[in-house]
């Protein structure tokens, strides 16, 4: 067959698919399910404590996992759906047409189980993989330290050699959910004496194990979404090292890419009314229909057209993977754009909400959701490296150059 | 539909590069510009683009042409972003065949494309009357004459008009200015009775021209698509030529930067590359960064424009006012970084910047399509 036959083919093929998921979407997602998430309780994160808060969200989780839609590109064989990536996009633009909620959110899909796929051993995959996908475990990510934030290849978390195990003693910061969390994945230091890259090691374990403490931070939402996490003499076999001792490094900087990908994909894009409209709601609108404040109609026109080129940069960018043709230092400027464009979304926001926007405690303004959600994107471009080192990276990796 | 490139296109776009690069780098258009060239493009290259089958890319292959579609055409834009290259591509083999394949009837079409496919019919859209791109704001007259109409009025910025030999002019039959009713389009022969056509040598030293119409009689055979309603035909049009002109600045910004990258790679002050500073690296990186966002939006909207032309505008818009923001900012920063080099005429960045400005405004600026979103979205 010629290469336009064979991509006939293919395209006739995922056109079948397209049509089965779309009727199958259309009879399994309850219609609850299908408007965006608008309190912290509507995301469903799995774990060994973890409630439904609604019959709907079981119902969709649970048909979701038993397909393997939880995570529709892992192989079958841990849990996941085993889709094609172009049949992974298809679901996931027949999830978007619908509006569709994820059924599980989970730092194990989005991060650990990527790196494990590519650095886990046999009996790892095996052991956490399935249980990821089952929402059965919830996973925290310990990385950066006190001292180690940007500069996160000076973490000073030890782990000392006692036979079968690691003991490892120290602290983590900014530790999102590790008061919800079953297991961690952390980064720990097993050889003090090696230059700072390289006495790294990339290891999991339980969040209940003798020593480990959580404390949560108040931040200036009013939320404590992170925790410092404290580690005193806590017992790990080493045969929870994913990866070589002391090669962790590797092991984080890949995790580190899916990361940057997840955050630069936080906000809200394409869903829910758009920001025009929620502006004119509230500040009105002169006799043509037009915003009545020409200069944020002007600031929401050049944001929706930025939010729809980035869309479809993500798009591209998947489509590049695919192709083989991916930078591997492109999340990076994926994540500084998309952080700086959801802060972006939410100035407007704030402003197109007034003095209605301000309002912290309050059945009216839902506790305050708008200006806490506010103060929260302020985070997105610190968290998972700063604006600033992804632009480093995008300027030493992506354009070579000097010195940087 | 991936937002890649398919073995084919690439095969185009390395076509299309080897021959520009090597018959038209930017000192093609230097010396166009310096010696007053009265054609202001090369007729030879022309005719090679033509030999390559470019010249009728989107003409049909039953009037001689290479059939392709708008992702294809980008290609061929961006690769003339790329040095600039002055050229009847864009008003002739895009625009103009548009509005032709688009909106002509059997005897039309017969008559004009075959002849663009082989190079040897020049043709443009007289769309702009006022310093901005305003479509609807037209007001050229049409009015019915025996068995045809006379036309009067003024059109700018008509590209490539001194030269073209056949213009297609947007006129009202009925309503007034800013009205969607009443707009009609016309095959107009530039040689025709009444017609003062002046070049206007503009700044990006490309082709434009101002043209002025009284009283210019034409039959009704003259009359593309339907009288008093060719805005939606226009709309169209005029998408495709914004997802060109799109195209152009994509491969512009991509060159610009290419050089300003390679210029703080060399470029040594205080005892360093320039490149090392923070400053300057966070400031490429950005744009690295909107270059890349901009080249998706572009592909998409052209992908869009490949399924549905009607149903492309929204894309369109984002593809438009992203690319003329991002090539704004990629010659402003081109300039800066090259510091007093960037100033002088013997060095090609302003070149770049000068052409930018054209695409900005041709087929309407960022803010002209940032307006056009805000609108479809009611608010």
């Amino acid at each position: 067959m010629t290469d336009s036959e064979t991509s006939a083919a293919e395209s006739a093929e995922l056109e079948k698919f397209r049509g089965e998921t779309r009727a199958w979407l259309e009879a399994n997602c309850p219609p609850e399910m299908r408007k965006p998430a608008s309190s912290d309780t509507d995301v469903f994160w799995g774990g060994r404590n973890a409630k439904f808060s609604s019959e709907p969200q079981r119902v969709w989780f649970e048909r979701m996992r038993d397909k393997g839609w939880t995570v529709p590109d892992w192989p079958k064989e841990y849990g996941g759906g085993g889709l094609s990536p172009a049949e992974h996009k298809v679901l996931r633009s027949e999830m978007g047409r619908i509006g569709a909620r994820p059924p599980l959110s989970s730092f194990g899909i989005w991060m650990l189980g990527p790196a494990l796929l590519k650095y886990g051993n046999e009996a790892q995959k095996k052991e956490h993989l399935p249980k990821i996908a089952a929402g059965l475990i919830r996973w925290c990510q310990g990385y950066s330290e006190p001292n180690a934030g940007s500069d996160l290849a000076s973490l000073q978390t030890r782990a000392e050699s006692d036979g079968d195990d690691f003991v490892i003693t120290g602290q983590k910061i900014w530790t999102s959910y590790a008061n919800y969390a079953d297991w961690i994945f952390c980064l720990v230091r097993t050889d003090p004496a090696a230059k700072k890259h390289d006495g790294i090691s990339f290891i999991l374990f339980d969040m209940t194990s003798k020593g480990v403490t959580t404390k949560p931070i108040l931040l200036i939402s009013g939320y404590s979404p992170f925790c410092e996490t404290f580690f005193d003499n806590v017992r790990v076999p080493k045969s929870h090292v994913v990866g070589t001792v002391n090669r962790g490094w590797d092991v984080a900087k890949y995790l580190l890419q899916h990361e940057r990908a997840m955050i630069s994909g936080m906000g809200e894009r394409g869903v829910g009314r758009p920001l025009g409209q929620i502006a004119a709601d509230s500040i009105g609108t002169d006799g043509q229909g037009r915003l009545d404040d020409s200069m944020l109609r002007g600031k929401i026109a050049s944001f929706e057209v930025d939010e729809a080129a980035l869309a479809a940069c993500a798009e591209r960018a998947v489509d590049l993977a695919k192709a083989g043709q991916a930078h591997p230092a492109f999340s990076s400027a994926m994540k500084y754009y998309g952080t700086e464009l959801n802060k972006r979304r939410y100035e407007i926001l704030m402003s197109a909400g007034g003095v209605d926007a301000l309002e912290w405690e309050s059945e009216r303004s839902r506790q305050g959701a708008r200006p806490r959600a506010w103060l929260r994107t302020k985070a997105n471009s610190i968290e998972g490296g700063t604006s600033e080192v992804m632009l480093g990276i995008v300027a030493k990796r992506i354009l070579d150059l000097p010195g940087a | 539909m991936a937002l890649v490139l398919t073995e084919e296109q690439s095969m185009l776009r390395d076509s299309a590069r080897g021959l520009i690069s090597d018959k038209a780098p930017v000192s093609h258009l230097r010396h166009l510009r310096d010696s007053k060239d009265p054609t202001g493009f090369s007729k030879e290259l022309w005719q090679s683009f033509a030999e390559m089958g470019f010249a009728g890319l989107l003409v049909p292959e039953e009037f001689g042409g290479s059939g392709l579609g708008f992702v294809d055409a980008g290609v061929v834009m961006e690769e003339i972003g790329r040095t600039l290259m002055p050229s009847p591509f864009l008003a002739t083999s895009v625009v103009a065949t548009s509005a032709l394949a688009r909106g002509g009837n059997a005897a039309q079409k017969s008559e004009y494309l075959p002849k663009v496919s082989s190079g040897s019919l020049l043709a443009t859209l007289a769309i702009d009357e006022g310093a901005k791109h305003r479509p609807l704001q037209t007001s050229l007259q049409a009015v019915r004459s025996g068995n045809g109409f006379k036309l009067s009025g003024a059109k700018a910025l008509v590209v490539d008009g001194h030269v073209a030999d056949l213009l297609i002019v947007a006129a009202r039959t009925a309503g007034v200015a800013g009205e969607r009713e009443g707009l009609t389009l016309f095959l107009v022969n530039p040689k025709a009775r009444g017609i003062a056509t002046e070049r206007t040598i503009m700044v990006d030293a490309h082709n434009a021209a101002r043209i002025e119409f009284a009283n210019v009689e034409v039959n009704a055979d003259s009359v593309l698509g339907e009288v008093d309603q060719a805005a939606s035909l226009l709309d169209g049009v005029l998408d495709i030529g914004r997802g060109a002109v799109a195209s152009e600045m994509v491969g512009l910004s991509e060159e610009v930067f290419g050089r300003t990258v390679d210029y703080l790679k060399s470029r040594k002050q205080f005892g360093k590359l320039i490149g090392e500073f923070q400053a300057l690296q966070h400031r490429a990186a950005e744009l690295y960064v909107d270059i890349e966002i901009t080249r998706a939006a572009v592909m998409k909207a052209l992908q869009a424009l490949d399924a549905d032309v009607a149903k492309a505008g929204a894309a369109i818009a984002v593809a438009k006012a992203r690319a003329g923001t991002t090539a704004t900012r990629a010659v402003q920063e081109g300039v800066q970084m090259h510091g007093g080099m960037g100033m002088t005429d013997q060095f090609d960045i302003g070149f770049f910047m000068k052409r930018a400005r054209v695409c900005e405004e041709l087929f309407g600026d960022a803010n002209y399509h940032a307006e056009q979103l805000a609108r479809a979205k009611g608010y």
